[in-house]
């Protein structure tokens, strides 16, 4: 298979970050009470993820194997400090939601996680495709895990585009139903584990079917080789 | 570290899980008669919607799951968590909220965990506390006793109540909520920890016309007619006593305890046993023998465990009751419990 298509399909499906590796749960669970919050962070860590798995990748022949480590580690720092940065200068509010979760980007296990097992054995063009995959992955289950919980909590979609997007997308806002009630479980912590445990269930569920399918396939092939099985003994 | 227990009963036993719910759910008709008798025919609606969404839900995903829908249903296990749900809200709550959280404890609390038998955590229990947790001021606004309050409803108030949130003449929750005196009323536990939190003590507390001494006016009677149950399930050996024992001593004497150092501030046992949850807590929830603990004396661990809990959050926690926590936090520890207090078989040695 084609190494670009492999990188797709590990970091969007079979390799998940968030719903397969599990990593990067602190700041997913923190912060997707709305889609632009997940959608921000998820830019974020993108941004993050690609940087430094070029950057490791670049590097990868010069760094001692002993501190390899701690010198991913800075370079994931230094990249964290630039989206950081940026958010600051020109999404001033969403930077001020997202809070401490911006800086804790880099204890995000996916990203130095990617730069230990794939961007510092991989030349740069893999590494750096890899990261964007990677960071798609995480984003997808950002912004869908928000858009259940704002959905479920405020009844409402989209809510701040325009912190994100500028001034434009304010109208963006869907009003699927109004309440005066807030399921209030679904917009605290709890409600994000509930909503994780159910997209992973989710995703088991299709790769269940998907894997009965390809079975009953295989079934019809071994059939056809059964007669000459005799040969061999 | 292996967890696995084969689960009692290690007895013979000529009832099955059918027979043993209904029991309980009979158990249940003394304290429902109070509640109704004190608090209007509310509670016998939410019963109602209780009872059909839990038997709508669990139906809905045993199909899903490919199981024995029929006999499933027939152990009645989703009616007792129904019914204990709709016991444990205020009466005259929305009905969005009972089916909300009927549904939550029967989809995700029993099903998702395997169904019965596998539930980790009481049904009931999960769905009050998620409940409690996203909608405070539905799940807070109990009504005075109908002998206190300052209007009077019938059956077809407690219909348009629930479903519209208005009486057939008008009133809203909060003006069902005004007692004869012309004040709010706020359950016996919550006007106690809101005059504690201001300063009051206990004595100038009991002033509150919700009180007659220190039981509040009807609560007590709840709790005994639940407490009559309770003894009718002990004594037809549906449930063993050290439960609801230990818990009910645990609570005795840890708020005992409280009280012999200042009795101006810490309440009475008997205060915190006759208002609030703690009676039907230790009868009916902590019972539960799924989410509970197996072994005699796991479950004497567990029972004083729940009561230490409740007084710990009764008196210090932002709750004022805290059965439905407590019993939860507990369910947590049951594996652990369980593992260390296996009983010694026959000809080895304690371990």
């Amino acid at each position: 298979m084609n190494e670009y298509k492999e990188l797709s399909i590990q970091g969007l499906w079979k390799n998940n970050p968030a719903m397969v590796q599990l990593l990067g749960l602190c700041p997913l669970l923190a912060v997707t009470a709305t889609v632009i919050n997940g959608l921000g962070l998820g830019i974020a860590t993108t941004l993050v993820l690609i940087g430094s798995n070029v950057t490791v990748s670049l590097v990868r022949n010069f760094v001692p194997n002993e501190i390899r480590i701690p010198i991913f580690v800075m370079v994931i720092a230094a990249f964290v400090t630039i989206v950081q940065l940026l958010m600051n200068a020109f999404t001033f509010e969403l930077y001020q939601i997202l809070g401490i979760f911006i800086p804790l980007i880099v204890t995000n296990c996916a990203i130095i996680g990617r730069a230990e097992a794939y961007a510092s054995k991989n030349p740069v063009n893999f590494a750096a495709y890899d990261g964007l995959m990677m960071g798609l992955g995480f984003s997808i289950i950002l912004v869908v895990l928000g858009a259940m919980r704002e959905l479920l909590g405020y009844g409402t979609l989209l809510t701040g585009a325009d912190l994100l997007l500028g001034a434009w997308a304010e109208n963006l806002e869907i009003i699927v139903f109004q309440t005066e009630s807030p399921f209030l479980l679904a917009i605290l912590p709890p409600g994000a584990f509930l909503g994780m445990g159910l997209l992973i269930a989710a995703k088991n569920v299709i790769d269940k079917q998907v894997e009965l399918r390809q079975q009953q396939k295989q079934e019809k092939k071994v059939v056809q080789r059964a007669r000459v099985t005799g040969t061999d003994i | 570290m292996k967890l696995t227990l084969k689960s009692s009963p290690h007895h013979h036993n000529r009832r099955d899980t059918g027979q043993v719910m209904r029991l309980v759910i009979y158990a249940c008709i003394p304290g429902i008669i109070a509640q109704t008798w004190y608090f209007g025919f509310g509670t016998l609606i939410q019963v109602f919607l209780a009872i059909v969404t839990a038997v709508v839900t669990e139906t809905i995903i045993l199909e899903l799951r490919k199981k024995n829908t029929e006999r499933v249903i027939k152990d009645y296990s989703a009616v007792l968590a129904a019914l204990l749900l709709a016991i444990s809200i205020p009466s005259f709550a929305p009905w969005w909220v009972i089916v909300i959280g009927t549904f939550f404890s029967i989809a995700i609390v029993k099903q998702l965990y395997g169904g019965l038998g596998y539930n980790m955590f009481n049904p009931a229990m999960g769905g009050y506390v998620m409940l409690l947790i996203s909608f405070p001021m539905q799940m807070t606004s109990w009504l005075p006793p109908l002998s206190l309050a300052e209007q009077t409803h019938g059956f077809i108030d407690a219909v348009y109540m629930v479903f519209t949130g208005y009486t057939s003449t008008g009133f809203n929750i909060e003006q069902l909520r005004i007692g004869v005196d012309g004040v709010t009323m706020a359950t016996p536990l919550d006007s106690v920890k809101t005059d504690l939190s201001q300063g009051f003590t206990l004595t100038e507390a009991y002033t509150n016309s919700i009180f007659s001494g220190i039981y509040g006016q009807g609560w007590a009677v709840v709790s005994l007619a639940y407490l009559l149950g309770g003894l009718m399930l002990i004594k037809t050996k549906v449930i063993s006593w050290h439960i609801p024992g230990s818990m009910i001593l645990a609570a005795v004497l840890f708020s005992g305890l409280f009280y012999l150092v200042q009795p101006d501030i810490y309440a009475s046992p008997l205060f915190h046993l006759m208002n609030g949850s703690l009676i039907i807590g230790a009868f009916f929830i902590a019972t539960d023998p799924v989410s509970g603990a197996t072994t005699v004396k796991g479950r004497v661990i567990f029972g004083a465990a729940i009561g230490l809990w409740i007084i710990i959050i009764r008196v210090w926690g932002g709750y004022p009751d805290a059965v439905a926590f407590a019993v939860l936090i507990m369910n947590m520890a049951v594996p652990l419990i369980d593992y260390y207090t296996q009983p010694r078989t026959y000809g080895h040695k304690s371990s």
